[in-house]
């Protein structure tokens, strides 16, 4: 069935991920320390944006290529107001929400007057205009960005910090985002984005305004970004332009890609094997673009439906043999 | 590769300098963060070059440990540079971690290092950001601060009497500060400030603007492949005989490959030329040179007083990292000879150093290189230490 | 702005149109006639500079250097079509764009091996390197009016084949109703090699124009594929008119908006407030007017697909 398994991705695989997730401060106890903890809490807060971007790639059929844009958005609004002085982690949060949501409104409403590869191309538009009123912020760093010396506090806590509880929140997030894609998949408003991104048309005819559930998926997806960005400056202590540059837009794309499309688990798997293969590969070669690039190519050609795909068809084969043995 | 360019030479070099073999066993670790791809993977080289041909001059060890360099590439990524830096201090427990090229690297970097108390030495990046109010006692740098060479260049169009200089230069913030860093010292008229995007390509519009204001002077700071394409776009419009090209990090050791002759007679600013006249320095071009095929810059030269600035802090505390004050007062002495000759550190731990104009000239050889012109500022420091209270 | 700057910044802004319309010409063709988003094209833009910088070394001669570049990027282009990208032509979009990033990756990274990290450069032919006195005080460089008038010969030949030969109309069909094409026994396999093979061709000429007054340096593609996109997208996918005529527009509303904006910026604010904002403004010019042109023509200028 179209809504239980192929949408929401099988529910085993996306458990046994979070639980490994869960699983690596204690890890990072023997082997890679705070790096371990860092690195994985970054494929962690890209995950969570690449499965906001998957609402609209895998769910609704629209390829945004300014979705970092959002994440940098996130990012900006916290290091602004952190630099302001405002240090309640659910006051920014709040602001994060509404500057995002109010972004994705905006640029939502005019992009999807347009369809396509050209909807691909304004959402790229607009995620630039904002990359360069990014950079402009001389105040707050221009192009350089700004470090953020201190944190915000979660109602008092260190939760929100680096060394604190952050890589929690980060996983709580994720998972909280995952189960949300999950049920939308299933809802009646996943069912028609999907219906409508197969048959615009015969949605339309239905009677629903297939614009307007569209908008709905591209603010609740550029608002789990924003969040992403909230994430992001906390973890990197950091806010630079280059978290909304068009080649990040590009990567995030690509994590969905590879993992695999209108699949919940698709996005997650894409974000850990993305940064988990460069920063292998960037370990062990100088020139290991030379390596993940072909890499890439032979996913493509080779692994139809990305990397869950692939993993949910091993697992199907080795339950159907065993329950043959059996 | 280039993770592990371990340059060791452990055993012979305990015995002659009296270390005790406990300490002899555990070799000092250099991590270093630098740009090695993309169109400035050029700046990075020069940095890792010159500072492994330091590590080798010293013997294989710096202050009597045999050392250890793991060089990291920053792709000019904030949150790569983050992930690079976060792996030397947690994974490879490095003992100090030299880096960056670029200041929005720094900025990426500068807090995790600091915090987890390591020394982090500057081969290149000196924003002014770490200079004044937020300087760091963990924080070294053995370049500049990044406006002093546009200052030098604002004296010297001062002191030269240019009357109206036009300022160019990329929109970031160091292009900025460039031009803020010009116009403290130049008092002239200003034809116009200019700025272009980072990476821009076609200069044919600037140009055009700047002949018909007809000024005295261009002065600008274009990097890399920037700074090759305006330099030829430049004297073929027929303007380099018409004013003055002054220039910060626009012709220099990485470019004039690229920009040979179209280059010559253009000036620079800095505080080191390949052809500085002190035998150190001579000696060391010759070797780089031989070593690695091209000229040194000053990227190379910073990053080799970089090693010889943590080889003499070593010494000085025999061995014993531990005692973080102690090696934050043995760094602060800069007890070796830099290939630029005088050279201490502020209270902001930014150098102390005379800055010249350089001239491009092309060698008896047929490569090109920078010439120091006349010195413009001596034992110049820069305007943000007053701000620093460590 | 006195009439003469305003002349050379037309001119600028109609030589940056002409280059940006040979790269756009083959990604416009092989994205309307196969329906194949091909990122890999900045590639081929970058391959062209750098096969030029390579074969000056070898003949001395920059003629020789482009007679040798330009069948090598044909080659090139092929090959990549043979190897990797035949395989796509019926795999969804996003399928494309990861194949092809995987491609960017890997030739940049190549380049770099092969050439160092260091911007090259290409030494002008003596016949046009002279200059031409535009007012007193600026010299043009010959070389550039030259790229303007070889980038209008190639667009009106491309026209051309277009408009008039069995193969144009081929193409024709192709970008309307490739199904239908197919149907009528048209073996568009060969058309779509054909096709791409020439596109490879004309960024990698576009490269070799740009070689001796830009810089030749790793990743000099990727910056540019944007603004092609941004280009065919303003001219309506698969059309050649759109894409020529979309390709001049963005030329000169970047060109010229560099130049103006700052100064319209301080009529309302002050110096530093216009210095800080004009060029942020400048840079985004060309994605707004994209975003323009899409609010108000949601499919382009000129589209070459009636209905779809």
């Amino acid at each position: 069935m179209e809504g239980g398994k192929g949408a929401g991705g099988s529910a085993a695989l996306g458990f046994g991920l979070l639980v490994a997730l869960a699983l690596v401060p204690l890890l990072s106890q023997v082997w890679g320390g705070t790096y371990l903890t860092s690195l994985v809490m970054q494929a962690m807060i890209l995950a969570i944006a690449a499965i906001a971007l998957d609402i609209l790639i895998g769910h609704a059929g629209l390829v945004s290529f300014g979705h970092a844009a959002f994440v940098g958005l996130g990012a900006y609004v916290t290091g602004i107001a952190i630099t302001e002085g405002l240090t309640d982690g659910m006051a920014i949060l709040a602001l994060v929400v509404l500057a995002s949501a109010a972004f994705a409104a905006v640029t939502g409403a005019i992009s999807l007057r347009t369809s396509g590869v050209y909807f691909i191309m304004i959402t790229l538009a607009f995620g630039q205009m904002l990359f360069f009123a990014f950079g402009a912020l001389a105040q707050y760093g221009g192009d350089d960005g700004m470090t953020l010396w201190e944190t915000s506090t979660l109602f008092g806590t260190d939760a929100l910090q680096a060394g604190g509880g952050l890589f929690w929140v980060v996983l709580a997030t994720l998972a909280l985002v995952w189960g949300f894609v999950g049920r939308l998949a299933v809802s009646r408003f996943g069912r028609v984005l999907r219906a409508a991104k197969e048959a615009p048309v015969r949605v339309a005819c239905m009677g629903f305004s297939v614009f307007r559930f569209r908008l709905v998926a591209y603010v609740v997806a550029g608002v789990i970004a924003g969040v992403a960005g909230f994430l992001l400056a906390h973890q990197a202590e950091f806010v630079s332009p280059a978290a909304a540059a068009w080649q990040r837009s590009g990567d995030l794309i690509i994590m969905v890609v590879l993992g695999g499309m209108g699949t919940r688990n698709g996005p997650l798997l894409g974000a850990l094997v993305f940064l988990g293969v460069e920063v292998t590969l960037s370990h062990l070669l100088e020139a290991w673009r030379l390596v993940f690039g072909p890499l890439l190519i032979l996913v493509v050609l080779f692994a139809r439906g990305g990397l869950a795909g692939g993993l949910d068809w091993a697992v199907d084969r080795w339950r159907t043999r065993v329950q043959a043995r059996a | 590769m280039k993770n592990l360019v371990s340059l060791v030479a452990a055993a012979m070099l305990a015995a002659p300098l009296g270390l005790s073999p406990a300490m002899a066993a555990e070799p000092l670790k250099i991590g270093m963060v630098l740009t090695l791809s993309g169109p400035p993977a050029a700046l990075g080289q020069q940095a890792r070059d010159g500072f492994a041909l330091a590590v080798e001059d010293l013997g294989g060890s710096l202050g009597g440990l045999s050392t250890e360099v793991i060089v990291e590439d920053d792709e000019l990524k904030p949150d790569v540079a983050l992930n690079k830096a976060k792996k030397l201090i947690e994974r490879d427990e490095v003992d100090f971690v030299v880096g960056t090229i670029f200041s929005n690297m720094l900025q990426a970097i500068f807090k995790p290092v600091v915090q987890s108390e390591t020394f982090l030495i500057s081969p290149n990046a000196g924003p002014s950001t770490f200079a004044g109010r937020n300087c760091n006692p963990y924080f070294f740098v053995t370049s500049y601060q990044n406006n002093q060479n546009f200052e030098a260049l604002g004296k010297y169009a001062q002191d030269a009497g240019l009357k109206k200089v036009f300022l160019l230069a990329p929109n970031y913030q160091a292009g900025r500060d460039s031009m803020e860093g010009f116009k403290k010292n130049f008092k002239g008229e200003i034809a116009d400030e200019v700025f272009t995007p980072l990476g821009h390509k076609d200069f044919s519009a600037e140009i055009a603007r700047i002949a018909a204001s007809e000024p005295d002077a261009l002065f600008t700071f274009m990097p890399g492949g920037m700074g090759v394409r305006l330099v030829k776009q430049f004297r073929a419009a027929g303007l380099a005989d018409r004013m003055t090209f002054l220039s910060a990090f626009t012709v220099d050791e990485t470019t004039l490959p690229a920009q040979k002759d179209d280059a010559l007679g253009f000036f620079g600013a800095g505080s080191w030329a390949p052809d500085t006249d002190n035998p150190r320095s001579k000696a060391f071009v010759e070797a780089f040179e031989t070593k690695y095929g091209y000229v040194p810059g000053s990227y190379a030269m910073q990053a080799y007083d970089a090693a010889q600035l943590i080889d003499s802090a070593v010494k000085a505390v025999g061995g014993d990292l531990s005692d973080k004050d102690a090696v934050r007062a043995a760094l602060k002495a800069a007890d070796f000879a830099s290939l630029r000759g005088e050279f201490r550190f502020n209270s902001n731990h930014y150098p102390v150093q005379d800055f010249h104009l350089l001239r491009v000239a092309k060698r008896a050889d047929g490569k090109f290189q920078t010439e120091i012109e006349q010195t413009v500022l001596e034992d110049a420091e820069d305007t943000f230490a007053a701000d620093c209270r460590m | 702005m006195s009439t003469t700057l305003l002349l050379i910044q037309l001119l600028n802004g109609l030589q940056f149109g002409v280059l940006l319309f040979l790269i756009a010409a083959g990604l416009t063709l092989v994205f309307g006639v196969m329906g194949f988003i091909n990122l890999a094209h900045g590639v081929q833009y970058m391959i062209g500079a750098y096969l030029t910088v390579a074969f000056a070394e070898l003949t001395g001669n920059f003629f020789g250097a482009l007679a040798l570049a330009l069948p090598t990027a044909l080659l090139l282009g092929l090959a990549l079509e043979f190897l990797i990208f035949r395989h796509l032509y019926d795999r969804d979009h996003l399928d494309q764009v990861l194949a092809t990033f995987g491609v960017i990756l890997f030739v940049n990274e190549a380049v770099k091996v092969i050439w160092g990290p260091s911007p090259l450069i290409v030494e002008l032919p003596e016949a046009l390197s002279a200059t031409f006195q535009i007012t007193e005080g600026l010299l043009y460089p010959v070389y550039r009016i030259v790229l303007i008038g070889v980038g209008l010969v190639v667009a009106a030949i491309l026209w051309l084949v277009v408009q008039r030969t069995r193969v144009g109309m081929l193409i024709r069909a192709g970008a309307t109703n490739p199904e239908i094409v197919s149907a009528l026994g048209v073996d568009i396999r060969r058309l779509f090699t054909i096709v791409f093979g020439f596109g490879a061709m004309l960024a990698g000429f576009a490269g070799a124009l740009a070689a001796p007054i830009f810089s030749v340096e790793p990743n000099m593609g990727d910056d540019l594929l944007i603004v092609a996109f941004v280009v065919i997208i303003i001219g309506g996918i698969g059309s050649i008119r759109g894409a020529f005529i979309a390709a001049v527009l963005v030329g000169l509303v970047d060109t010229l908006g560099r130049s103006v904006v700052t100064d319209a910026m301080r009529l309302v604010f002050d110096a530093s407030a216009a210095n800080q904002i004009g060029p942020a403004l400048a840079s985004m010019l060309v994605y707004v007017f994209m975003a323009g042109v899409l609010f108000f023509r949601p499919t382009g200028l000129f589209p070459a697909r009636g209905s779809a």
